[in-house]
């Protein structure tokens, strides 16, 4: 226990901060917000999977993809298509002129499910495809580019061009993937009908378990050799590779890994939403993904999560009160904090202990205070909350 | 005595009839509403959900605008039963999950009456499921390509079959056009609207389809698709193209030479909107197929045009959706006064057979299929960017799953 507790965090502080997140997650938001905003919370939650490979690709390792939609697409289709050849049993679709094909299908003259779509009908398969279908795909086009040792601004312009594609061919074969409408009304899985405030909740401790499972995997592979190679590479790549590191495969398998967890959180995001389309896999998303990632801070794990909240809620919030000017909001909120913070709410956070001494002599009445004082930006996402 | 007491019996009846007509005018909130909607005594709340940011934010402005201005003259002339009509705006921002969360916002936390909202088939379709789980109302004012009919959405724009059979007859007829080249942007709605212009062509005009493309959203080399157009010498071009893509359609077909004077288009996505974006001079002489033009000549779209100006500026202009959204909230307030309730099943039971005689575009009455009746006119477009109206169809049933045409 004791190992695996020092493999994870590196201070008590980061861990106070970890419990204050979790306690957060699991109990205070379950217990004072209707279902609704829950249910918000959870598609948030979603976007943190992204953003906890990020961290791991970009902050730790130096490789910045604008193409992480994709593999939250993958994942997300993976799950929609199950759920749709669910909610398109021959009974409920009678009305077409194929029965028992999703209906856009239908609409677009197929009269028989494309050989793609058959093992989408299995639940182990799908769940299977949810983190092996990213994942291989981001290892091939990582170690194709990594190889080639296409590193910077190449590779970020490569990802954005991926996901353009991505989303372009969705569009363009709206027969076999729905098209620009997506894949939509999706209702139940394995009868158990997902749109029920009692399934929301259900889904959104899933997502969470799942998120705060991830964020631990995540930070054993930081604080792992493994971890100590990726700061290597992204600060000095050459002298890496020239103490026998091979630099593409560890690259590659990072950009897999971050795909697969990003997979994993758009499945979660389907279930939760109930639609996949293209617009959320496309280059405005996987950008916007980055931007969640880099208000929470990119270095941190917990921070990237927070952000993702963070941002999410600011842009709900803004947009219900303000839905005319919310836009300039949200961009004025971007720019103060690349300006101020440039590593993020979690680089803020790391500068509270460079205060310890002062704050120490303005309450030496209280010697514990300071020792709290790391933890506030998780407590931020509901800060009106009591 | 005899006439005092007679007299005595009219006072009583009309005393009687007042009461019961305020009583009629104001019935109490635990009657009209026995759903928990967001009404009080004075007012009634509903939902407002287009986007006012974001790449559709340019179209669906005009809904907005519309909408608002029925709410505002409905309140002017007494409200909804009684009660003023509170409005909460929320922001899709052409995003489609974004407009699923702002639905269920709408629904479960503002209890809104009724929802006027979304443009394209994709937010739609996004919210559809929300509004069947939460049972409630939505206006939704586009044309759109039919395959659809819920309980839970009024339709107040055409179907495909409406805004395509009566002008290919029209054109067939007036032109003697026997080939047509079909063109299209490439999603739902241009590839159903050409299935069904395809089959209406080789089934009922016995004419032939050239050609049929469609190209990505956003596309703007039209070159070779002109070069294809000049070799086939279609009778009519039929155009379902849409946003940025009409711009450098109509300008790439201007710079080819292929204008009103050789050659006839057919277009079934070009309302004053987009003309303002295109600019007149670019598609002068070609046809638009829609149910209303901002030209029609009658006292109901006099007023309408006016009001609108006089709110918004003499410069905008009002497309075929605009118009449709402005309907949404007069079909509401008659279903609310039909069913005297605000209860969604009440309105949903009300609203087959509602009409309206003073509506900017005409008479429309509300079908079983919760879609519009409605008329389709052909315009043809002048320089000003307005259209001449050519010809004006009989009053057309909504049809939105034609047999034969799928």
């Amino acid at each position: 226990m004791q190992t695996l507790f020092r493999s994870l965090f590196k201070s008590r502080a980061e861990a106070i901060a970890f419990g204050i997140f979790i306690l957060f997650i699991f109990v205070i938001f379950p217990l004072t917000m209707p279902i609704f905003r829950l249910n918000l919370v959870g598609k948030y939650l979603t976007y943190g999977f992204v953003g906890v490979g990020l961290v791991l690709l970009w902050g730790r390792c130096g490789v910045l993809s604008l193409g992480q939609g994709v593999f939250f697409g993958l994942g997300g289709y993976c799950m929609a298509m199950f759920l749709k050849l669910e909610a398109s049993d021959p009974v409920t679709t009678a009305i077409q002129s194929t029965p028992g094909i999703p209906d856009f299908m239908d609409w677009n003259q197929l009269t028989e499910l494309p050989w793609f779509w058959e093992p989408f009908k299995s639940l182990p398969f799908t769940i299977f495809a949810i983190f092996i279908v990213p994942g291989i795909i981001a290892f091939f086009i990582g170690w194709a580019l990594f190889r080639r040792r296409v590193g910077g601004v190449y590779f970020s312009i490569i990802t954005q061009a991926i996901a353009l594609i991505f989303s372009l061919g969705i569009d363009g074969n709206q027969g076999y993937t729905g098209g620009r409408n997506g894949i939509t009304d999706l209702r139940t899985l394995l009868g158990w009908d997902i749109r029920s405030d009692n399934a929301q909740f259900i889904l959104y401790f899933v997502s969470a378990t799942l998120l705060v499972l991830v964020a631990f995997s995540a930070k054993y592979i930081i604080n792992t050799r493994l971890g100590r190679v990726l700061v290597a590479i992204r600060d000095r790549e050459d002298r890496v590779r020239f103490s026998g590191y091979d630099v593409a495969m560890v690259r590659s398998f990072i950009f897999a890994f971050a795909a697969m967890v990003s997979g994993l959180g758009g499945a979660m995001f389907v279930l939760q939403v109930g639609f996949m389309s293209p617009s959320i896999v496309g280059i405005v998303p996987s950008i916007e993904m980055v931007i969640f990632t880099a208000v929470g801070g990119r270095l941190s794990v917990l921070g990237a999560i927070v952000g993702c909240l963070l941002v999410n809620y600011g842009k709900t919030t803004f947009s219900e009160d303000f839905p005319n000017l919310w836009l300039y909001l949200m961009g004025g909120t971007f720019i103060a904090v690349v300006m101020f913070f440039p590593n993020g709410l979690a680089g803020l956070a790391d500068k509270i202990p460079m205060l310890k001494p002062y704050a120490s002599k303005w309450l030496n009445r209280n010697k514990q205070e300071p020792a709290k004082a790391p933890n506030t930006p998780s407590s931020n996402p509901v800060s009106d909350e009591p | 005595m005899k006439v005092s007491s007679r007299f005595l019996h009219f006072a009583a009846a009309v005393s009687l009839a007042l009461a019961f007509n305020t009583a009629h005018a104001k019935p109490p909130t635990a009657e009209v509403n026995t759903t928990g909607l967001a009404v009080t005594d004075d007012t009634v709340t509903v939902g407002q959900l287009h986007s006012a940011t974001g790449t559709m934010a340019i179209s669906e402005t005009g809904s907005i605008q519309a909408e608002q201005l029925a709410i505002d003259q409905i309140n002017a002339a007494g409200g909804v039963l009684g009660r003023q009509i509170k409005v909460i705006q929320e922001d899709g921002a052409s995003d489609w999950p974004t407009f699923a969360e702002k639905a269920k916002k709408l629904l479960v936390s503002d209890k809104v009456g009724t929802v006027f909202g979304c443009w394209t088939s994709a937010s739609r379709k996004a919210v559809l499921p929300v509004f069947e789980k939460e049972n409630g109302m939505l206006y939704y004012p586009t044309f759109y390509e039919g395959l659809e009919q819920s309980p839970n959405v009024i339709y107040t724009g055409q179907e495909a079959t409406q805004q395509i059979i009566a002008g290919l007859d029209w054109i067939a007829k007036e032109k003697k056009a026997k080939t047509f080249y079909l063109i299209g942007s490439d999603y739902i709605w241009p590839r159903t609207s050409n299935k069904i212009a395809r089959k209406h062509i080789e089934n009922v005009l016995k004419g032939k389809v050239v050609g049929e493309e469609y190209y990505a959203l956003g596309h703007t080399q039209f070159g070779s698709l002109i070069n294809k157009i000049k070799l086939k010498k279609p009778d009519v071009i039929y155009a379902a193209v849409v946003g940025g893509s009409n711009v450098s359609f109509y300008k790439q077909l201007k710079a080819a030479g292929i204008t009103s004077e050789k050659q006839t288009l057919l277009t079934i996505s070009v309302t004053e909107d987009e003309v303002l974006g295109i600019g007149g001079e670019n598609l002068v002489g070609f046809y638009s197929s829609m149910k209303y033009f901002q030209s029609l000549d009658n006292p109901a779209n006099k007023a309408f045009v006016a009001a609108f100006k006089e709110k918004y500026g003499a410069d905008s202009v009002i497309g075929d959706v605009t118009q449709a959204a402005y309907l949404g909230p007069w079909l509401w307030k008659k279903a609310v006064e039909k069913a005297n309730s605000f209860d969604i099943d009440k309105i949903r039971a009300a609203s087959p057979g509602i009409e309206m005689d003073n509506a900017p575009e005409g008479y429309v009455k509300v079908h079983e299929n919760h879609h519009l009746w409605s008329k389709l006119r052909i315009g043809q477009w002048q320089t000003d960017g307005q259209a001449k109206v050519l010809y004006e169809s009989e009053l057309i049933e909504p049809d939105p799953f034609p047999e034969g045409y799928q």
